[in-house]
């Protein structure tokens, strides 16, 4: 396991079971067993998925609770989804200057305006 | 001319394999967007960041071919290569885009040009790369941005935890 946070995150999110636990938590707290609910898995594998996103700083439990709900950090979270929101917005610059030199391209022989 | 309006670009980042997925529609017939993407100086006049400036190294655009092109802001150079492994006028192209940086990861792209008539032009670009780490590692590593930021945005984050 990578040492630096931000590959830790992305290795917490690199597991389809993982990710999609951290869809649900997206919604509203929830404990180990309301989580392992709906996996063909047992509650120890799911606890383990946990301490993964845990360690990344994905998700936290608190100590307090006797039901121990599992919590998303949604800042963290954020800064994927923000990530992604970037990269989309680079890419649209970059289509706005392809409009720019679409618009500036002689039309073919027999193109109709 | 008629300038309709032009959708902003969709991103869709697959949860099943490392994949990313941009659609974007264009006010231009397939013929014009697909020769703003083999023409090799029109291809530079938009690629890239708007505060890198592309400089073509190597173009050879068909079925075979390979390029490479560097982009530059001031002493910095960030070179990019791969090879054209079908190119099908005015339809398809897929190519390997390698960042040369980080020279063992590959990425398979296709970009399918899809004519909406009225002289419109859906493209679809796929991104496949060979693990879901190296896919966020490239929606992250944003150059214009730089990764640096997120990191730093990143520890400050986890520092509150």
């Amino acid at each position: 396991m990578a040492a630096d946070p931000l590959s830790r995150v992305f290795a917490a999110l690199s597991d389809p079971l993982r990710r999609d636990m951290v869809a649900r938590l997206a919604s509203g707290d929830a404990t180990v067993l309301e989580l392992a609910r709906p996996y063909e898995v047992t509650v120890q594998a799911v606890s383990k998925h946990l301490k993964v996103l845990e360690e990344a700083g994905l998700v936290s439990r608190s100590r307090e609770a006797q039901r121990r709900p599992v919590h998303l950090e949604a800042e963290v979270f954020d800064l994927m989804t923000t990530w992604i929101e970037r990269y989309r917005r680079e890419a649209e610059e970059r289509y706005r200057r392809l409009d720019d030199v679409l618009s500036s391209m002689p039309d073919e022989e027999g193109e109709q305006q | 001319m008629t300038t309709a309006r032009t959708r902003e670009t969709q991103i869709e980042v697959d949860q099943e394999v490392p994949l990313v997925r941009m659609t974007r529609e264009f006010d231009a017939p397939p013929e014009k967007v697909f020769r703003a993407h083999v023409d090799p100086d029109l291809f530079a006049r938009w690629a890239g960041p708007r505060s890198l400036s592309t400089r073509i190294d190597g173009w050879d655009c068909r079925t075979g071919g390979s390029y490479r092109f560097v982009q530059t802001r001031g002493d910095d150079e960030f070179g990019f290569r791969g090879t054209f492994h079908e190119v099908r006028p005015n339809e398809l192209i897929v190519q390997t885009f390698t960042f040369e940086g980080m020279p063992d990861g590959v990425a398979l792209e296709k970009l399918v040009f899809e004519d909406l008539g009225d002289g419109r032009t859906r493209l679809t670009g796929t991104s496949l790369v060979d693990s879901f780490a190296d896919r966020d590692a490239f929606v992250v590593s944003g150059m214009e941005t730089g990764a640096i930021e997120g990191y730093e945005k990143l520890d400050e984050v986890l520092a509150t935890l």
